[in-house]
């Protein structure tokens, strides 16, 4: 079918001409806005067709498309989805509408260049997750990160141009070995295809010792991108400074995802020798992250670091190399995506009502606002992993894999962070909702408006299907191309393993 | 032997030096009081027919002309046509931003064209008293340019430092040549390519090396020859910054690749590894130097710096490869960095009244086009794929890697990440929400006329083609790296003396 040839490029090119269009057009009014909104809801609808297609059982990748961009270097416009990115890109395209929705009103100024930079992002992380033409990733990747850059600068809320250049450094710096280890790569093969390079690479034909400097060089970017402990400096600074949206579309998955990818799926060899090293990180950040989102006094700090917390989690997850393991990392990026964004809105609609972004400074919300109260009860208990909402799954499945397949004792040090993390986020719903009234609780605001009870709802409702049916999920999420699982249970069946689950889930 | 008549050889030479006779001697006759715009567009048409003529030169056979003196091969058209194209953007630029009434746009216009002639007939040259010349008929041409603004102090200064300095340096060029003139007996390229190898007095080839590179060096400005950068693009007006950032160093950048890969090909070890340092050098002092800068034109002046040392990383790469990397950087740093410069003009204006980063505060604010362009063209600076400097710095970086200078590629990559934090300051600034203080305040109002409009097009353009489909110039660029290999030795040359006998290809 043709258009199963050629939808991941209408994918990339909806947004992008989007962008182009709101920059052409004048800012008048809401304009840039309605067309950004219908620009991400046709690219959602877009994305909406890849799992409608997808074929579960065939191997590799699907909707593929190979097609040489330049000679010389040989590089091609190779694209296509698997099992790993099917869903992320169908995450990206759900974020979008959310995004342009959530700034809606905070939004006020300079409208045109904020969504047509939105657009622009959007096009780019779709881009990293469907290249599979190494050159044509790293593209994409160093594209996703101007806009976020820009955005930062324009409308930080203390001092958005210092932020801006710390995210862009953090992040554009470790770049610069993945660049010289994909052109090694090249150097050595004269391919950057995915496919090829894994091939190649396995059959072991290359020299190991310079394939550990080039599977370290990778790990390194998508490690600060991520970030992993203790590289994480970047993210508390830019989750206070960027605008909602782009906090929201951002956080994690670029960097999670690469590790999948990339990382384990191209040097199985080294993933495995370093993994013991990422494993102990991963749990200390776990633990760190939490310890210290509990001492936090801003909201948008707070969320920091329980992201960092969680996103270690999902390292865990990837690194403690099990088949069950990589499916909770997974489907946990992607719980991880649907809840941060509604915790996101919630908080970004909080601040923009009482101006403040201080936790002291709120208190005794709930009768004053009660939608608002409900919805961020709802997202608070999907974050922490209460069963039945979607955090629980993703959880379970990194946690006992990790007690299978790793070790008791790093399963048993995740889970107390994991404990830890309910304290700090029930603590937070406690100090803003519950508790006398605050001084700021007496002012007179609006609860949640038509538009925004129409984001989030959604966006609770998606939680709670996620949470009870993971089997929607689950079986294309393992139809992955093959990484060879290296220890623990192996290859389980799609069908044994959700029904295992699911059977935990509705206890 | 040459069945092509040698006038073609040198036609967009001929053309371009016509039209600054043109120019001047129509300056000379026009009464005082009358307006001297016209006579841009008359220099920009002739530069324009100059480019077609360049891309034209791809018909006739490879071959030298004039005793074997220029040559036409692709590789000259490359560099013809690169220079023919930043010397018209720069004309655009100049017509809209030079002063109504400016006393001497005429001489102007007409150094511009000059200064073209030397540039072009620096790529084609292949004798190295031709160089020489040409040479110095670009340097005069900059020199002079750079002090056009004689009511500030900084353009004499400017104009001064460059022209002793300069001068100082063409010296060096100039024994360079009298040394390997001892050492083989001849100033023809090839021939001493066939002759260098069995001189009889090793050490005098690698002086005359030595020396030849320090001259060309410091016309791309690369450390340590790299002092007079700065102080001469502050004073200099912006126009003939871009003009002069890019143009000459396109040509001394074709006569370094003519140099190293032509003429000394043997002495592949010892110049690689000299020109790597300078490179590590150049991006690093240059990046660091630049990070300091509150100027906005001095920091470009450092980032140029730090470009230069971008493209002498493709020098570690092996002949063709390193090349071809060197050329199509040329052509991105071209096209990226007039296009930063025509920005800047356009926004501070020929007085340039607003000439520190915070200056360029809410640019995107007060003008949305302008703003965008500046970030675009400072993303380019970057590196930012589907840029032209993108494709630059990865050929540039390949071909290192490719040549085994895995270091090499490293350390660039990690300066182009320092580098990255003062491209953003200025990009950051011009995203800045305004204040009615500092900066571009409410009355702000830019300049943009139909030439500085088609200027910034073909900036844009250029660019992005780079970024996008960079196929054809690499196709272009490796064509002519094909060409620039030494040929074969044969019997009439190693006679000796040759510089007046016709040369067959």
């Amino acid at each position: 079918m043709a258009i199963n040839e050629s939808i991941l490029t209408w994918i990339l090119l909806v947004p992008l001409a989007g962008a182009v269009l709101v920059a052409l057009l004048p800012d008048r009014g809401k304009l840039p806005a309605w067309l950004a909104l219908l620009t991400s809801l046709v690219s959602f609808g877009l994305t909406l067709h890849l799992p409608a297609h997808f074929v579960l059982g065939q191997h590799g990748f699907q909707y593929e498309i190979n097609r040489p961009w330049i000679e010389n270097p040989a590089i091609f416009y190779h694209v296509g989805v698997d099992g790993l990115s099917l869903w992320l890109v169908v995450l990206v395209g759900l974020l979008a509408p959310v995004g342009v929705l959530a700034s809606w009103n905070a939004i006020k100024d300079r409208r045109k260049v904020f969504y047509a930079l939105f657009l622009v992002q959007q096009t780019a992380m779709f881009g990293v997750f469907i290249s599979l033409d190494l050159m044509v990733y790293y593209g994409f990747w160093e594209l996703s990160l101007v806009p976020m850059a820009i955005l930062i600068a324009m409308y930080g809320r203390k001092d958005g141009p210092k932020a801006a250049i710390k995210f862009f450094l953090f992040t554009f710096i470790p770049s610069a070995p993945l660049l010289v280890a994909i052109l090694w790569l090249y150097a050595r093969t004269g391919t950057f295809d995915f496919v090829e390079l894994r091939l190649l690479i396995d059959s072991g034909s290359m020299p190991t010792g310079a394939l550990w400097w080039v599977a370290l060089a990778f790990l390194f970017a998508f490690a600060v991108k991520v970030p992993v402990f203790p590289l994480h400096g970047w993210l508390a600074d830019t989750f206070t400074e960027a605008p909602v949206a782009m906090a929201m579309v951002v956080a994690g998955k670029l960097g999670l995802y690469s590790m999948l990818r990339f990382h384990v799926g191209l040097f199985p060899v080294q993933s495995r020798a370093v993994a013991p090293i990422l494993v102990a990180l991963a749990v200390i950040g776990i633990l760190y992250g939490a310890c210290l989102a509990l001492v936090q006094r801003d909201f948008w700090r707070l969320l920091a670091f329980a992201a960092i917390s969680h996103l270690s989690l999902i390292t865990l997850g990837i690194y403690g190399l099990t088949f069950t393991g990589w499916d909770g990392a997974i489907y946990q990026i992607l719980n991880h995506g649907v809840v941060d964004a509604a915790l996101f809105l919630l908080l970004g609609i909080l601040e923009t009502r009482y101006a403040t972004s201080q936790i002291a400074a709120y208190g005794g919300l709930a009768s004053r606002v009660p939608q608002t109260a409900t919805l961020f009860v709802i997202t608070s208990l999907a974050m922490i992993g209460l069963p039945m909402l979607n955090g629980f799954v993703g959880e379970f499945l990194i946690l006992s894999s990790t007690f299978t397949g790793v070790s008791h004792g790093w399963a048993i040090a995740a889970t107390l962070g994991v404990i830890l993390g309910a304290a700090y986020m029930l603590w937070l719903v406690q100090r803003l909702f519950y508790g006398p009234e605050s001084e700021l609780a007496m002012r007179p605001a609006a609860d949640l408006r038509l538009g925004e009870l129409a984001v989030l709802w959604p966006l609770a409702i998606l939680m709670l299907v996620m949470g009870l049916a993971p089997a929607i999920w689950i079986p294309s999420i393992e139809n992955r191309i093959g990484i060879p699982a290296l220890k623990g249970s192996t290859a389980l069946p799609a069908s044994s393993l959700s029904v295992s689950f699911q059977g935990e889930g509705q206890q | 032997m040459n069945s092509v008549p040698d006038i073609y050889r040198i036609l967009p030479e001929v053309i371009l030096t016509l039209t600054g006779v043109l120019v001047m001697l129509v300056d000379a006759s026009l009464p005082p009081g009358l307006p001297r715009r016209s006579l841009g567009w008359v220099a920009a048409t002739g530069t324009a027919v100059a480019y077609l003529a360049s891309i034209w030169q791809l018909s006739l056979p490879v071959g030298t002309g004039f005793y074997a003196t220029v040559e036409t091969s692709p590789f000259t058209v490359f560099f013809h046509a690169l220079i023919c194209g930043i010397v018209l953007v720069a004309l655009l630029l100049s017509l809209d931003s030079l002063p109504e009434d400016s006393h001497h746009q005429g001489e102007y216009y007409a150094l511009v064209v000059f200064g073209a002639v030397g540039m072009c007939l620096l790529t084609a040259a292949i004798e190295l008293l031709v160089v020489f010349i040409a040479l110095e008929i670009s340097s005069i041409a900059t020199y002079v340019l750079a002090g056009y603004r004689k009511e500030t102090a900084r353009g004499p200064e400017a104009a001064i430092k460059y022209f002793l300095l300069g001068s100082f340096a063409t010296a060096f060029l100039l024994y360079g040549v009298a040394l390997i003139f001892g050492a083989t007996g001849t100033t023809q390229i090839y021939d001493i390519a066939n002759l260098a190898p069995s001189a009889q007095n090793h050490s005098l080839v690698l002086a005359a090396l030595a020396l030849m590179l320090v001259g060309i060096l410091f016309k791309v400005s690369a450390v340590p020859f790299h002092v007079w950068t700065p102080d001469v693009y502050e004073g200099a007006p912006s126009p003939v910054v871009a003009l002069m950032s890019t143009a000459p160093k396109a040509a001394a950048f074709a006569l370094l690749l003519r140099v190293v890969y032509e003429m000394f090909p043997t002495l592949h070890s010892v110049w690689a590894p000299l020109l790597s340092i300078v490179a590590v050098l150049s991006m690093t002092v240059g990046n660091l130097a630049a990070l300091r800068q509150q100027n906005v034109k001095r920091m470009l002046a450092y980032s140029s710096i730090a470009h230069a040392g971008y493209l002498l990383a493709a020098f570690a790469g092996m002949g063709n490869a390193g090349i071809a990397a060197a050329s199509f950087y040329v052509a991105a740093y071209a096209a990226m960095n007039v296009g930063i410069f025509a920005v800047v003009t356009v926004v501070s204006g020929y007085d340039e009244n607003l000439p520190m980063i915070q200056d360029f505060r809410g640019l995107i604010y007060r003008s949305p086009l302008l703003g965008g362009l500046l970030i675009f063209f400072l993303a380019s600076l970057v590196g930012i794929p589907f840029t032209g400097g993108f494709f630059g710095k990865f050929y540039s970086f390949s071909a290192a890697v490719g040549g085994g200078a895995v270091w090499l590629a490293i350390i660039g990559l990690l300066n182009s990440g320092l580098a990255a934090a003062y491209y953003l300051r200025l990009a950051f600034a011009a995203a800045q929400r305004p204040s009615d203080e500092t900066g571009l305040t409410r009355s702000y109002e830019p300049r943009a006329g139909v030439a500085v409009i088609a200027a910034l097009l073909f900036a844009v353009a250029a660019t992005l083609i780079l970024g996008i489909v960079p196929g054809d110039v690499l196709h272009a660029a490796q064509t002519g790296a094909h060409t620039l290999q030494p040929p074969p030795p044969t019997a009439t040359e190693v006679i000796g003396i040759a510089t007046t006998q016709p040369r067959v290809p």
